[in-house]
C-alpha cells in the first residue's frame, strides 16, 4: 500500500520505556492499586508529581497554593526526603520491587481511539524531576489522580494567603512546608470540615469556618467534632474582602466583622482531578454524587479509553470515601484486579464491595450543584467590581457574563453590549469554552484550574440552569505546563526527513495560474516545484 | 435560550426557511452568510454544534495564500475586516518567515516569487536583520522574508465577528441543529431538513468542511475528500514582539495579540470521515516535534512554558485546493470547500460564494481552477494511490 510520505504512516514515536501497569498518583487508591498489580505479578511504574517544583507551584498548578509555601519547597531534594518520612508505605513498596518515581508528572496520555489511530500502542508522556520530558509506554494504566479545590472569587483572593484545601493538606502532611498558623476556613461542607481536622492535628489555629449557607451540609459528625474543637462555623457569611500585608493575607473581612487570620482556605468545593483523564479523550459526565464531572466508569474502573482505569479522588468524592481512606484503597485494589485480567495475569478478584456514593445526595447533581451556585451568588456575583474570576486574565464576572473582549484590544465596547448571553452565544446551554474563546477566560498559565468550576456556577446562574447542564470547559494536554524545551521529545528522524509546515501536497500551493485543467493522480508524475505553505 | 430571560429575533419554535439556507457555520459558511446579508439576502446558517468550533477556531490565523485566486481579494479585504463586521478580529498586517537553512530559504523562496508576480512586494532580510526585527529570534538564523502584505488574525474572534455581523444584518444563525437530509422538487432543493424540523430555501449553500462531501452526495453530487488530523501548541503569553506574524523553520502560526506563541506544522493523519462531527479530539505527541520547532525557530522562548495543544479535522480534497462551485445537479446548489485552508481566504471566499449564489459566477477574481470538473478525469482509487487512506481503528 502507498502511504502518503507526509503523514504519519510509518514514523515512529520515540518510546523510552515501556511499563506493563503505569500507575499515576501516589495516593492510597495509587498506592494500593500498585501494590496489588505488583502482587499479581505485573511490572509497575508508580508515578507522582509531588514534590511539584517550585515555578509550577508559583502558577498555581496544580493545586491552589496561594503563596503559602515555606522556603522548603525551593529543595525540591529535601521536600522528597519528608515525603518519604511522611509516606513510609511509599518505601515499602519501593522495597517491594515497584519502580517509584517521586517529582514525576504525567502531562499526557495518548492513546488510539476514534480520528486517531497511528500510535504504535498507549503511551504516557512524563516530565521527571529533571525537567526532561520523556515517552513510557503503557499496557494498562490506572489514574488516580487526586483532587484539587475549587476557586472562589472575592476581593482580595488573589493575595498570598488564600489557598486550596488540598494544597494546605499537602504541604502541611506531605511536605511539612504550609507557612500558615493561624486559617479560616470557607465552606463546611464534610471535605472542607475533615481537612479542618487535619490541619488542627498538624498544628495550625483553625479560627472559624465561615459558611454561606443557613445550616451547614457536613456530615453531623464532623460538625459535632468542628464544635468540639471550639471552632465556630460561621453561617449565612461570605467573604467581602480579606485585609493584607506585604506578606499577604493579615485577615478576612465579613459583613460587619474581620477575623484576624494569615490564611483563607477554599473548602467550598472539592473537585475529581480529571485532567488527565478528559484531555486523553476519555467520557467524562456531571456526577453531583461524586462532587462535579467524572469520568464514566465500567466494572473494573475503566473509562471510555478501555486500557486506562480511574480510581480514588479522580473517579469521585464523597464523604464517606473522604473520610476513610480504606474505600479509595478497594478501588485501586479492584482497578488492578481487573488491569491485570486485561494483561492476561489471572488474579483472584478481591472481595470487596465496590465503594459508591451513599444515596443521601441527589444523583442529577442538584445539591451540589445549588450550593456550588449558592457560594458562587454569595462570594462572586456579590463581589465589588473588579475582582476578577480567572486571575490569569483577569477577567471579572461581569466581563465573562457580557462576554466583553479582552483588555489588550481596548475595545471596551461592542455593538453587541447590549444583548443577552443567550442572544450572543444562540442556542443550547453556555459553553465555557465558547465563553473562554472570547473573553479568554481559563485560557491562562493555571491551565483554567482556578476559574473553571466559578464560570460553570457563574453561567449555570446566569442562565438559571443546573449546574451539569453546563458543559465542562475541556482539558488539552500538557496538562502540566512545561517549557518548550522541556516539551522537545526525542524524534523519529523519519518524521525530520519530510517536515512541511501543512500537508506537503504536490499541487495544493502551485500558483493559480500554473494549475493544469485536470487534476489526476497520474498527473503527479510531472514534477512541478515543491511550493511550501 | 435563558428561560428567564426570553430574547426576541432568535428562532422560536417553528422553522422558518430563508432565502438561502447555508449548511455548515465554520468560517467559509459565515463569511458567504455575512456577504449575502449584507447584500440583503435573507440568510440562515444551520450548524452541527458551535459557530466555528472545528478547524475554522483552530488555525494558524495566517492571512498569507499567495498560490490562491482569491490572494488579491483577501489582501484588499482583511484590512477593512473590521471596519466592516463592526467586531475585532485581531487583523495585523505583514509577516516574516524565518530560514534556519539555506534549504528553507530557497523554499520559501518560491512563495515569495508567486506574490511578487502578483503585484505584492517582499524583502529578502540577512540574519542580523531578521534578529533585529524578531526579538526571539537567534544565532541560528540563516535568513528571513518580509512579506508587505498577508497578516494575521484571531480565528476565534473572526468565526464570531462574522456570525455577530450577519446577525446584525437580519441573517439567522442556529446552532445545535443537525441536518438528516434535503427535499428535492423540479430539479431544485426546496428545503434542508433537520432533527429541529424542515427549513424550506430557495438556494442551498454546503459549506460543512469535512462533512461537505457526504452532504453533497445526498444530492448525487461527487466531492472527492479525505479527512485529516493536524496538531498545534500554545505557549504562555510572552512579551508582545513588535510583528506577530513571525514563521518559518517549517512552521505556520504566530504570536498572539495575547502573547501567546500559537504553532503547527509536521506529519498529518489520515482519518476516517465522521458520520457525526464532534468530539475532544486529543492531540498526540507530536507536540513534541512542533515543540522542539518552536524552541529552533525563537530560541529566546526556549523557556517559554506549553500550556495546550490543539488538534483539527480538516477535509482535503485530491490536489489539496479548494472547490467552490455550482455543480452540474440540483439548479439551487452551491459547494464549497477550502480544503483545509479557509481560514485566511474567508474574507474573499465567503464574497466569491455569495456572488456565486447570487449571479452564478465569480467576478472579482478568476475561479475557473476550482471547479468540480477539474476531477472528471481522477482516478476511482485517487485516496489509495496517495496513500491517504486511514492506518485503521486500532483497538483502544
Amino acid at each position: 500500500m502507498i502511504a502518503d510520505p507526509r503523514s504519519v504512516a510509518g514514523k515512529q514515536l520515540v518510546i523510552d520505556e515501556t511499563t506493563r501497569i503505569l500507575v499515576v498518583g501516589a495516593g492510597p487508591a495509587g498506592v494500593a492499586a500498585a501494590r496489588a498489580a505488583q502482587a499479581g505479578g505485573a511490572q509497575v511504574v508508580l508515578i507522582d508529581e509531588n514534590p511539584v517544583p517550585y515555578e509550577t507551584m508559583a502558577e498555581h498548578v496544580p493545586q491552589i497554593w496561594g503563596g503559602r509555601m515555606g522556603g522548603a519547597v525551593r529543595n525540591r531534594n529535601a521536600i522528597q526526603e519528608q515525603m518519604l518520612d511522611a509516606r513510609p508505605d511509599l518505601m515499602q513498596l519501593f522495597e517491594a520491587g515497584v519502580d517509584i518515581r517521586l517529582g514525576t508528572a504525567c502531562w499526557g496520555l495518548f492513546t488510539n481511539q476514534a480520528n486517531l489511530g497511528w500510535m504504535p500502542g498507549r503511551v504516557a508522556g512524563l516530565l521527571d524531576i529533571e525537567k526532561n520530558s520523556h515517552l513510557i509506554g503503557f499496557e494498562q494504566a490506572i489514574i488516580a489522580t487526586g483532587r484539587r479545590d475549587m476557586g472562589l472569587a472575592f476581593p482580595g483572593w488573589d493575595q498570598p494567603g488564600v489557598m486550596g484545601a488540598n494544597a494546605a493538606l499537602t504541604l502541611s502532611r506531605l511536605y511539612g512546608a504550609l507557612d500558615s498558623k493561624r486559617a479560616v476556613m470557607l465552606g463546611a461542607t464534610s471535605e472542607a470540615l475533615i481537612a479542618a481536622l487535619d490541619l488542627i492535628a498538624d498544628g495550625i489555629e483553625i479560627v472559624a469556618v465561615v459558611e454561606q449557607a443557613a445550616a451547614s451540609v457536613a456530615d453531623e459528625q464532623l460538625v459535632r467534632r468542628i464544635h468540639d474543637a471550639g471552632i465556630e462555623i460561621m453561617l449565612n457569611e461570605a467573604p467581602r474582602g480579606v485585609t493584607s500585608d506585604a506578606n499577604g493575607v493579615t485577615g478576612l473581612v465579613l459583613q460587619d466583622r474581620t477575623i484576624s487570620c494569615d490564611t483563607v482556605i477554599l473548602g467550598v468545593g472539592a473537585v475529581p482531578m480529571i485532567d488527565l483523564l478528559q484531555a486523553a479523550g476519555a467520557d467524562c459526565r456531571f456526577d453531583g454524587m461524586r462532587s462535579g464531572y467524572v469520568p464514566a466508569l465500567g466494572a473494573g474502573f475503566e473509562t471510555s479509553l478501555k486500557a486506562i482505569r480511574a480510581v480514588g479522588d479522580c473517579a469521585g468524592i464523597w464523604a464517606k470515601k473522604s473520610a476513610d481512606a480504606s474505600l479509595a484503597e478497594a478501588e485501586g485494589r479492584l482497578a488492578a484486579a481487573a488491569a491485570l485480567d486485561a494483561i492476561g495475569l489471572a488474579a483472584a478478584a478481591p472481595d470487596i464491595a465496590v465503594p459508591r456514593p451513599e444515596r443521601s445526595g441527589d444523583p442529577a447533581g442538584d445539591d451540589l450543584g445549588d450550593y456550588r451556585k449558592a457560594w458562587v451568588h454569595a462570594s462572586v456575583i456579590g463581589a465589588p467590581s473588579g475582582t476578577h474570576v480567572c486571575q490569569c486574565e483577569e477577567i471579572t464576572a461581569a466581563e465573562l457574563l457580557d462576554v466583553s473582549p479582552p483588555h489588550y484590544l481596548d475595545v471596551p465596547r461592542l455593538p453587541n453590549r447590549q444583548r443577552s448571553l443567550a442572544e450572543i452565544l444562540g442556542d443550547g446551554p453556555p459553553d465555557p469554552d465558547h465563553i473562554k474563546r472570547l473573553t479568554r477566560a481559563g485560557m491562562g498559565p493555571c491551565q483554567g484550574r482556578r476559574c473553571r468550576e466559578q464560570i460553570q456556577a457563574l453561567l449555570a446562574l446566569h442562565e438559571d440552569l443546573p449546574l451539569a447542564a453546563v458543559p465542562l470547559a475541556g482539558y488539552r494536554s500538557p496538562v502540566r505546563p512545561m517549557t518548550l524545551v522541556a516539551a522537545s521529545l526525542p524524534e523519529d528522524p523519519a518524521i525530520a526527513a519530510v517536515w512541511d509546515s501543512w500537508f506537503g501536497m504536490p499541487r495544493q500551493w502551485v500558483p493559480y495560474w500554473e494549475v493544469d485543467e485536470k487534476y489526476t493522480v497520474a498527473s503527479l508524475a510531472t514534477e512541478k516545484d515543491h511550493v511550501s505553505e | 435560550m435563558s428561560a428567564n430571560n426570553p430574547v426576541t429575533g432568535l428562532e422560536g419554535d417553528a422553522p422558518r426557511g430563508a432565502a438561502v439556507v447555508i449548511v455548515g457555520g465554520g468560517v467559509t459558511g459565515l463569511s458567504a452568510a455575512f456577504w449575502l446579508a449584507e447584500a440583503g439576502v435573507d440568510v440562515l446558517v444551520l450548524e452541527r454544534g458551535i459557530v466555528g468550533w472545528e478547524a475554522s477556531g483552530r488555525n494558524g490565523g495566517g492571512c498569507s495564500h499567495h498560490h490562491s485566486p482569491l490572494f488579491a481579494e483577501e489582501q484588499r479585504l482583511w484590512p477593512m475586516m473590521d471596519e466592516l463586521l463592526g467586531y475585532p478580529t485581531e487583523f495585523r498586517p505583514d509577516r516574516i518567515r524565518i530560514s534556519l537553512s539555506p534549504e528553507q530559504s530557497r523554499l520559501y523562496g518560491r512563495a515569495v516569487t508567486n506574490a511578487r508576480k502578483q503585484g505584492f512586494r517582499a524583502d529578502d532580510l540577512d540574519a542580523q536583520t531578521v534578529r533585529e526585527l524578531v526579538p526571539l529570534a537567534g544565532d541560528n538564523v540563516h535568513s528571513g522574508h518580509y512579506y508587505h502584505f498577508g497578516g494575521h488574525a484571531n480565528p476565534h474572534r473572526t468565526v464570531q465577528a462574522f456570525a455577530w455581523a450577519l446577525r446584525d444584518r437580519g441573517g439567522r444563525v442556529r446552532q445545535h441543529i443537525r441536518v438528516t437530509g434535503f427535499r428535492q422538487a423540479g430539479g431544485r432543493v426546496t428545503a434542508v431538513e433537520t432533527d429541529q424540523g424542515v427549513f424550506g430555501c430557495d438556494h442551498l449553500l454546503i459549506a460543512a468542511g469535512p462533512q461537505t462531501g457526504q452532504l453533497a452526495a445526498r444530492l448525487d453530487v461527487t466531492i472527492p475528500m479525505r479527512s485529516a488530523r493536524a496538531e498545534m501548541i500554545v505557549t504562555e503569553p510572552l512579551p508582545l514582539m513588535p510583528l506577530g506574524g513571525i514563521d518559518g523553520n517549517g512552521l505556520y502560526g504566530r504570536q498572539t495579540l495575547r502573547g501567546n506563541l500559537a504553532y503547527g506544522g509536521g506529519p498529518h493523519e489520515w482519518v476516517e470521515t465522521e458520520g457525526d462531527s464532534g468530539g475532544i479530539r486529543p492531540s498526540t505527541p507530536l507536540a513534541g516535534s512542533i515543540a522542539r520547532r518552536v524552541a529552533e525557530l525563537l530560541p529566546k522562548a526556549a523557556h517559554a512554558r506549553v500550556i495546550r495543544s490543539w488538534s483539527g479535522i480538516i477535509e482535503n480534497t485530491p490536489d489539496g485546493r479548494p472547490v467552490l462551485d455550482n455543480p452540474a445537479g440540483p439548479g439551487n446548489l452551491t459547494v464549497a470547500t477550502m480544503s483545509g485552508v479557509g481560514f485566511g481566504l474567508s474574507p474573499a471566499s465567503g464574497r466569491a460564494l455569495m456572488q456565486l449564489v447570487l449571479q452564478g459566477h465569480c467576478d472579482f477574481a478568476d475561479i475557473s481552477s476550482l471547479g468540480l470538473d477539474r476531477f472528471t478525469a481522477l482516478e476511482p482509487d485517487w485516496a489509495e494511490l496517495q496513500g491517504w487512506l486511514p492506518a485503521g481503528l486500532a483497538a483502544v
